[in-house]
């Protein structure tokens, strides 16, 4: 077998046998259980002293909502102050300026969201602390946030009918002390003896083997990129991300770094079985997204490591597949694997331009972010799929004779009410986002955003709106991004796309959870089954899928079969 | 009438209904049902359109034909929902009306004030009216009895023909309007206003007046309602996209591919659905008051069952005669044979009829009060027999009873009959022990009779989920054995009436839905309590009322057929909605190329059906959405069939069937209707 293949199935192997032990890991920590790394405790006791919280206060699902939300309010302004004023702020040793208002909204926003969109460029764009204090620290928070959300909905997952969903500043910091922080500590190590900077020293001259002499951008790097990773946050240190040989030296580090991007989210399912005693269920969730995931990756390895038929025709050699925009230390396969991964969940780091895959894989990774929940972003991705089930349960619990439940809870009109809006939101936003934009730019051709025309230039646009919407950070690039229009607008699908399908999750399990139990019969629907997963497949393929299928057709299908 | 199999679609029926087709399309009641109003504000679109095509003479929205087509096939859509809705509302009305013929104006005998008797129509009898039924005569309106006992052939509403008896005091004392007195005469009390009996409210439930969405109706209308919505956003958001990649797409391609992939399947057949669960249920001779009962029986986790009548059959029952020692058989047999003659009671008879079937000779005619005296049986003795002319004193008795008189005569009970006492009773029999002049005979064994099949039944209603209980007067070690032969997971045994409401509570506690059938008043709490209720109607008011479905029939076993029912219904409602979402799949493939085939010839890989040309294929693909309408008005009306194969079992076959068979089915439905469409685009 061709190593390169055989590189990413050990890849994935790796991943799900490291996500299995961390699984258990996470569960204990959630269930407050003891664990190798109680150390931390005084730490935590700290936070909790200064702050004035008490961590052992059960809440309601609405009050984990407003400590949720009345949270990522104050670290908006915190953002806003450091990005705007960073100019004159200290640790500038480039000399960066300050962003302008626009901008700093965008940016704001999209690290707040845990998406990372980046409408700059990190060499050029900000200064050591924003990189620290406002990006970094996001990375750290806005993964723990999502974590935090979906630890409330395991809680709420019991058998038992309940209003105390535990506490989200708890399970907030320990995410951050017991999970992210020794995690992305372990993947900085690694990167850090790979070659990736870490120092406050600004930019290096550097005599090339030509005997010019370049500038060559660096930082704290290091300690960046193992959150960036580990917290599917995906903003990179380096305007072109992972594919920055600093950023990403050599193949050890994709590997890990690749790893890294779906590690918490495959645990994350494995968490829930170990938390609830339900392992036939986490292994249901881990086998629809596992599927989903691999129906496509597959053909995304395939087409790239096949070559570009155009190229072909011009003469330039494709034995080593389509190699137009990757990087050569990585390869063809690799690069195909990162994209999807990237994708599904709400990552965005790259090592390879999107802009440059063949066609259809351009299409495989906008269905991974339209999906946005095979494994997904951290704790996020759970909450998406969480969804899904909410919608399958209920049209397969109606095709087995009873009024749909799921867990023990009845399903009715509040919580099918909340699972609709929230399913409907992912389709409305980046439609809509996507129409408006091709409206203005239709009637409006001199606006200039799109280097590319037709087809690929439309795909550009859709990408742009539903990496916003699957807080997923990528870009399509090849569109020129930071006017105030793209600004202004993915921060608004930013906002909406990350707290309403938070907000809605967390809502359903909570009114669920204090709904009376009712135990399993034998004519109960059973959710833990395989039956059940292609249910789930299906109404995420319905949901998910066909209704981007118009959309899609004028862009990348249409653009593969022109090609 | 009863359970009597009407073809789907009479005549008279179908008319009616094609006449509510057109009555529905009011906006204003169309507006209730989200589907079908949005495929109605599109047939109004393309009316416009249409119009404005054949007046300006301008071809960009294609051509007169073309935009006709799709109004008239769009319009059709709509009068196929609506026909679905009328024809099932039609059936319910049908039945009641049958129903309710049976009450047509009659003349009561109403009570004045002053004591005389007056004869008025049943029309005007009030609540709280009093009248006189004497045999011969029918009852005027539903009511009870406040003095006398009759005899009552209540074929006109329960299709069985043997009468029955009502009687004032104790549990039988309701007469329904419509039912005939055959003997002796009843003193009654009209029970309720004209036009509010329960025949009434259940006519009202299904003519839609009243009809209120049930909480899984109103679910599954805004999973619908969702599915409308993002479909909406898939077409409006094509228009800015097809601007710019320079692909016009005319009006009756939008609305077409709008409707099409909207759940109009579904939406169109939702209501039909729900009639046809109560049509189902009164079919069955059960009146519900509400569609919301019908819902919840699909999820009943506990049903409590009588003893008597459901699990057995009637009474008690001789099985066996046991001589004492040194008894010679035959002897014992006609001194048993001896002590029954006079015995009235079932299990006085049966004991005769063992002993015929076991070739005894009953002697008739020759025993008469002349010749012998007749013991009858009382509380304190506790037994019954004969004493003959010869002095012979024959008793028939409990054992404890007779074991007294024996020993106070100074003779001694056998050991082996003693043993076979307890054998008898350990096994949930009852014995019988018969005496000479207080010397004992033997014992006779009664038993009850399980019916024949029931397990059968309670092992369907286990593989459903349901447990069921088994309520008796029976000791609780006789209520054990039966429980066991007949396959019941519970009982309570020495049942008082508290003792149901207890336990319905206690499994209410545990989260689950319980049923129960009852006649009497002191059942009524319960009923009340239960889930479902099911109140028989020879029970009295109260009960009825606490209840919330009455059961013509008086049958005990309904409580099984109303579980199926109510599961049919949910599964209805479920499959249709997979079958209507899954169709989306080849409606796409056949609509989506269409739309831009004509700018971008590339695309037309992806026609993979092949169809003909871009007009062809919209309409081949809308014709196929109107006509799976009506193509499926059978299947809604009589209901996805229920098999108790385990809920996984049954979701993998239902996928089956209607998630793949929705997905295949328009791809050849397609592909024939566009061979023919072909002809003419």
């Amino acid at each position: 077998m061709n190593s390169e293949v055989l590189g990413i199935i050990l890849q994935f192997l790796a991943t799900v046998l490291l996500a299995w032990p961390l699984g258990i890991y996470i569960a204990r920590v959630y269930a407050g259980q003891k664990t190798p790394l109680d150390f931390f405790a005084p730490l935590e006791r700290l936070f909790f002293r200064i702050s004035g919280i008490n961590p052992n206060r059960e809440m309601t699902w609405q009050e984990n909502l407003v400590a949720l939300l009345s949270i990522n309010f104050i670290w908006f302004f915190w953002s806003m102050f450091i990005l705007m004023n960073q100019g004159w702020l200290p640790l500038n040793p480039d000399g960066n300026a300050s962003m302008s208002p626009d901008l700093a909204w965008n940016t704001t926003i999209s690290f707040l969201v845990n998406c990372n969109l980046q409408h700059y460029s990190g060499e050029t764009g900000l200064s050591y602390l924003s990189q620290l204090c406002s990006i970094t620290y996001f990375q750290f928070v806005t993964a723990a946030t999502g974590m935090a959300a979906a630890a409330v909905v395991f809680n709420a997952m019991r058998p038992q009918k309940s209003a105390q969903l535990g506490n989200f500043y708890n399970y907030f910091l320990k995410s951050c002390t017991r999970i992210l922080l020794p995690l992305s500590f372990i993947v900085a190590l690694i990167v850090l003896f790979n070659g990736t900077p870490m120092t406050f020293a600004g930019k290096a001259n550097i005599i090339t083997l030509q005997g010019d002499t370049v500038q060559v951008s660096r930082g704290p790097a290091a300690a960046m990129i193992g959150i960036k990773q580990i917290g599917t946050n995906g903003g990179g240190f380096f305007g072109v991300n992972s594919a920055h040989p600093l950023e990403n030296p050599n193949y050890l580090t994709n590997f890990v770094e690749n790893l890294s991007i779906i590690l918490i989210p495959i645990a994350m399912v494995f968490a829930l079985g170990f938390y609830l005693n339900r392992k036939r269920l986490a292994w249901m969730i881990f086998g629809v997204m596992t599927i989903g995931f691999l129906i496509l990756v597959f053909p995304a390895v395939v087409l790239e490591m096949k070559g570009n038929p155009l190229i072909q025709s011009m003469g330039i050699d494709q034995s080593l597949g389509s190699m137009e925009g990757k990087e050569i230390r990585f390869g063809a396969a690799a690069s195909a694997y990162w994209g999807i991964t990237t994708t599904v969940t709400s990552n965005g780091s790259v090592n390879a331009m999107h802009d440059s895959f063949t066609p259809l894989t351009g299409m495989l990774t906008l269905l991974g972010m339209m999906i946005n929940a095979l494994y997904g972003g951290v704790g996020v991705g759970f909450l998406n799929f969480y969804i899904f089930i909410i919608l399958a349960v209920f049209i397969s619990g109606l095709m087995v004779g009873r009024t749909p439940e799921f867990m023990g809870k009845k399903i009715e009109a509040r919580e099918m009410k909340i699972a609709m809006i929230v399913a409907l939101l992912h389709p409305f936003l980046i439609l809509s986002g996507t129409a408006m934009a091709a409206y203005i730019y239709h009637h409006d051709p001199t606006l200039a955003w799109l280097n590319n025309p037709g087809y690929h230039g439309y795909s550009e646009m859709l990408y742009e709106y539903t990496s916003s919407a699957a807080n997923n950070g990528s870009g399509f690039e090849g569109l020129g991004d930071n006017t105030p229009w793209w600004n202004i607008s993915t921060g608004v699908v930013l906002i909406l796309s990350r707290y309403i399908p938070i907000i809605g999750p967390i809502a359903i399990a909570g009114i669920l959870a204090n709904k009376k139990f009712i135990p399993e019969s034998a004519g109960t629907l059973q959710t833990d089954t395989s039956t059940f997963g292609i249910m789930v497949f299906t109404v995420i393929l319905i949901i998910a899928a066909l209704s981007f299928f118009p959309a899609l057709t004028l862009g990348p299908i249409a653009e593969f079969f022109a090609m | 009438m009863k359970n009597q199999e009407q073809s789907l679609f009479q005549i008279n029926l179908v008319r009616e209904a094609v006449q509510q087709a057109f009555v529905k399309l009011n906006p204003v009641l169309m507006f209730r049902n989200p589907v079908m109003f949005t495929v109605e504000v599109s047939t109004a679109v393309m009316l416009v359109v249409t119009l404005y095509t054949a007046f300006s003479g301008d071809k960009t929205q294609g051509s007169l034909s073309y935009n006709l087509c799709v109004f008239v096939i769009l319009f059709l859509t709509l009068l196929f929902a609506n026909f679905a809705e009328g024809i099932a509302e039609a059936r319910g009305k049908a039945q009641a009306d049958s129903l309710r013929k049976t009450r047509e104006d009659t003349p009561a005998k109403v009570i004045q004030a002053d004591g005389s008797i007056q004869i008025q129509s049943s029309a005007t009898l009030r609540k709280g009216d009093q009248f006189i039924c004497e045999a011969g005569d029918t009852v005027p309106a539903d009511g009870e009895i406040i003095e006398g006992l009759a005899t009552i052939d209540e074929s006109a509403i329960t299709g069985e023909s043997a009468p029955v008896i009502r009687e004032s005091g104790g549990d039988k004392t309701s007469v329904t309007g419509g039912t005939k007195v055959l003997s002796d005469q009843i003193k009654v009390v009209a029970t309720t206003e004209p036009g509010e009996s329960f025949l009434d409210k259940m006519i009202a439930l299904v003519e839609g007046a009243t009809r209120q969405k049930t909480p899984n109706e109103i679910a599954l209308t805004i999973l619908l309602a969702g599915f409308t919505l993002i479909f909406i956003i898939v077409c409006v958001t094509l228009k800015p996209f097809a601007d710019y990649a320079n692909t016009p797409i005319t009006i009756a391609a939008f609305i077409s591919l709008f409707v099409c992939l909207i759940p109009t399947t579904i939406g169109g057949l939702l209501s039909a659905i729900g009639i046809a669960g109560m049509d189902r249920a009164l079919r069955a001779n059960v009146i519900t008051k509400s569609g919301r009962a019908v819902e919840v029986a699909g999820d009943l986790d506990v049903l409590l069952l009588d003893k008597t009548g459901t699990i057995t059959i009637g009474n008690r029952k001789a099985t066996h005669f046991y001589a004492a020692p040194n008894i010679e058989e035959g002897f014992f047999v006609k001194n048993c044979i001896l002590s029954s003659l006079a015995d009235e009671t079932p299990e006085g008879k049966s004991i005769l009829e063992l002993a015929g079937t076991l070739g005894y000779q009953i002697p008739t005619g020759i025993l008469n009060d002349s010749q012998v005296t007749f013991i009858k049986f009382t509380a304190e003795t506790r037994s019954s027999g004969v004493n003959l002319l010869d002095g012979t004193q024959i008793r028939k008795g409990a054992f404890d009873a007779i074991r007294k008189n024996t020993e106070a005569a100074g003779n001694s009970v056998p050991d082996e009959t003693t043993e076979k006492v307890k054998h008898i009773a350990s096994n949930g029999g009852t014995p019988l022990v018969v005496s000479e002049n207080n010397k004992v005979l033997g014992v006779i064994e009664l038993q009850d009779i399980i019916k024949t099949g029931i397990q059968e039944r309670f092992v369907r209603l286990r593989k459903m989920g349901v447990k069921t209980v088994m309520v008796t007067g029976d000791n609780p070690l006789t209520a054990k054995f039966i429980a066991e032969q007949a396959g019941v997971d519970d009982f309570i045994a020495e049942a008082k009436p508290e003792d149901k409401m207890n336990y319905i509570r206690a499994e209410q506690a545990q989260g689950k839905l319980v049923a129960m059938m009852g006649d009497g008043s002191n059942d009524a709490p319960a009923l009340a309590q239960a889930d479902v209720g099911v109140a028989m109607n020879s029970g009295t008011q109260a009960a009825k009322e606490a209840g919330n479905m009455v059961d013509l029939d008086n049958d005990p076993t309904k409580l099984i057929e109303i579980v199926e029912i109510g599961k049919q219904l949910l599964m209805t409602r479920g499959t249709l909605t997979t079958f209507s979402i899954a169709n989306d799949v080849a409606k796409y493939f056949a609509i989506v190329p269409a739309l831009f085939i004509a700018s971008i010839p590339a695309l037309q890989y992806i026609n993979i059906m092949k169809l003909h040309s871009p007009e062809s294929a919209i309409l081949s693909a809308v014709i196929f959405n109107a006509l799976i309408i009506p193509a499926l008005i059978p299947l809604a009306l009589r209901g996805v069939t229920y098999r108790p194969i385990g809920a996984s079992a049954l979701l993998r076959r239902n996928l089956l069937i209607y998630g793949l068979g929705g997905i295949l089915v328009p791809f050849v439905g397609i592909k024939l209707i566009d061979l023919v469409v072909s002809l003419f685009f």
